[in-house]
């Protein structure tokens, strides 16, 4: 696999991927659902980001790519301000609002990616229509580019999105619990797609609350409780201390052999 | 009598001249903004913006001394833009939904235009006009200036095309692409309130949805991709407009109802038939 099919090389490279500085952000009702988050990425780490329902994980990516205004505090994506370096973050939310019988296919969808590149009054090149075929056949999914894209299962639905935000050129790809509502094989695909991704340097940052795979197949995991829990490797931070600060007073949290087991209570400890 | 004299018979008189002309313009742009109406779910906003129209209309009625004519257009698309920029503002407030704050503007601006209208002496001639069209009335003054504002909304229509597609399909990601959302969105808004007030003369208020939603609809369901469900639809919108004003010729009756009839037909037929061969098929 050549390394230039996924993400184009990037000048600041010697910078951080991502820096976040005390950041905090909210919605009109809930004006801090996030508040002072510090902590730095690496090019090509990945890392999870833990939490319980309205921890703040959603709110953290939405305010990395300016879907919400951050009251304080700085993000940087390789040195540049993240308010000027949009194109160098993709993101993956959960789309639960998406209509999928919009008339669309999957290259269309792909395509849609490409917008800034392709520039305003203008139709996609030949160049933008190769990029978007190079993609879909690196990520496997070549065979469905005539499709439409509702036709598709959840898992090919999510491998279409996590495409189009490649096609942005990105640099840091943001994925809001890709793995919620997809069945074992779709997990797989997942899975595999991001080995794809981290061999060819792209910074991964993947919202779950499946603490076992985060710890397996993660770099580093972020614990989120509002505020930053804890920040660093899988056996740093897979502690019962900090996981009960975590999901505070929602789970019991029991460790056995290095794996930690979370008892929930009635209202159990579900993504968000 | 034969095929060929049939269909030049009517087209010897310059206001039928017009008319066709007119139905068919008016056929192919309500069938290609109503596609982005179809798409995103905006009937709803679509009936509404064409009733809201007629204390506009009713205003530059009254003025213009009872005569259906080109200042009509002004006071429509006056009363549709208002229209929606009230509707924007009221649903800036989280308590007001967006379909109750369309309701209330559309049936507060509709009763204004009643009063409005009924204020005439020809009161139920009038709003027969006003409701149901008056495609005999079309001059060539009006042709001119439907013809411009097609023209216009086509262009606006081409030039915005992945940009209103990516508003209508995912508004997050237009956000993550920084595209100016919410400028885009009263540009496309601005695009269906011209597109209404167009076709206004021809089918009249009440029937002007059908010309919005029936081509799109039956287009959608041949083609799965936006732009070829432009292009049917507009096939669709222009072959009904010409269908329906020879039926309405012959037969004497309404071309805003024959056009809506022929729509809906084409969507049943369309529909019945793909139904039918699915289940040969399975």
């Amino acid at each position: 696999m050549r390394d230039s099919s996924i993400i184009t090389p990037i000048q600041h490279a010697n910078s951080p991927a991502l820096d976040v500085q005390g950041v905090s952000a909210g919605y009109a009702g809930n004006a801090s659902a996030i508040e002072s988050i510090t902590f730095s990425v690496q090019k090509g780490e990945r890392v999870a980001i833990i939490g319980a329902n309205g921890a703040g994980k959603s709110t953290l990516f939405k305010a990395m790519v300016g879907l919400i205004p951050f009251t304080q505090g700085h993000i940087s994506i390789f040195g540049e301000d993240c308010r000027t370096s949009h194109n160098l973050v993709g993101y993956v939310p959960q789309y639960e609002a998406i209509d999928w019988g919009f008339p669309l296919t999957v290259f269309d969808v792909v395509m849609m990616g490409r917008t800034r590149q392709i520039g305003w009054f203008r139709a996609p090149s030949k160049h933008d229509r190769e990029r978007v075929m190079e993609l879909l056949q690196t990520l496997g999914l070549s065979w469905l580019a005539n499709r439409q894209i509702g036709e598709l299962s959840g898992g090919q639905k999510r491998r279409v999105f996590i495409a189009r935000a490649l096609a942005q050129e990105t640099q840091v790809l943001l994925m809001d619990e890709p793995f919620n509502g997809v069945d074992s094989v779709a997990e797989q695909e997942i899975m595999a797609m991001l080995d794809i991704l981290t061999t060819n340097g792209m910074t991964i940052l993947l919202a779950t609350h499946d603490l076992g795979k985060a710890s397996r197949l993660f770099d580093r995991m972020l614990i989120l409780n509002r505020r930053v829990v804890a920040f660093g490797t899988p056996q740093e931070v897979m502690q019962p201390s900090i996981l009960r600060q975590a999901y505070a007073g929602t789970v019991e949290v029991f460790m056995e052999d290095g794996q930690a087991y979370l008892l929930a209570d009635e209202h159990g400890c579900g993504g968000g | 009598m034969d095929a060929l004299q049939l269909l030049m018979d009517p087209l010897t008189y310059p206001f039928i001249q017009r008319a066709f002309v007119a139905l068919m313009l008016v056929g192919g742009l309500s069938a290609v903004v109503g596609c982005f109406v179809v798409v995103r779910g905006m009937a709803f906003f679509g009936d509404a913006l064409s009733h809201t129209i007629l204390p506009g209309v009713a205003l530059s009625y009254t003025l213009g001394g009872g005569n259906v004519g080109s200042h009509l257009f002004i006071g429509g698309l006056g009363a549709a833009l208002i229209s929606a920029g009230v509707i924007a503002w009221m649903t800036r407030d989280e308590r007001v939904k967006e379909d109750t704050a369309i309701a209330l503007v559309f049936v507060t601006m509709f009763a204004l235009g009643i009063v409005m209208i009924s204020t005439q002496q020809n009161y139920s001639t009038d709003l027969t006009h006003i409701l149901f069209g008056s495609i005999n009335g079309v001059s060539v003054n009006d042709l001119y200036l439907m013809g411009g504002l097609s023209l216009l909304v086509l262009v606006v229509m081409f030039l915005f095309y992945k940009e209103f597609v990516i508003i209508s399909f995912d508004v997050s990601l237009a956000h993550t692409l920084k595209l100016p959302v919410e400028a885009l969105r009263v540009v496309l808004l601005m695009g269906i309130a011209i597109t209404i007030v167009v076709s206004l003369q021809t089918v009249g208020i009440a029937l002007m949805l059908a010309l919005l939603i029936a081509p799109a609809a039956t287009a959608r369901l041949l083609v799965h991709r936006l732009h070829q469900m432009i292009g049917v639809a507009a096939v669709f919108g222009v072959v009904s407009g010409i269908i329906g004003f020879y039926v309405s010729y012959y037969f004497d009756v309404p071309s805003g109802a024959t056009i809506v009839l022929t729509m809906s037909s084409l969507f049943a037929t369309v529909f019945l038939i793909q139904k039918g061969l699915r289940r040969l098929s399975s």
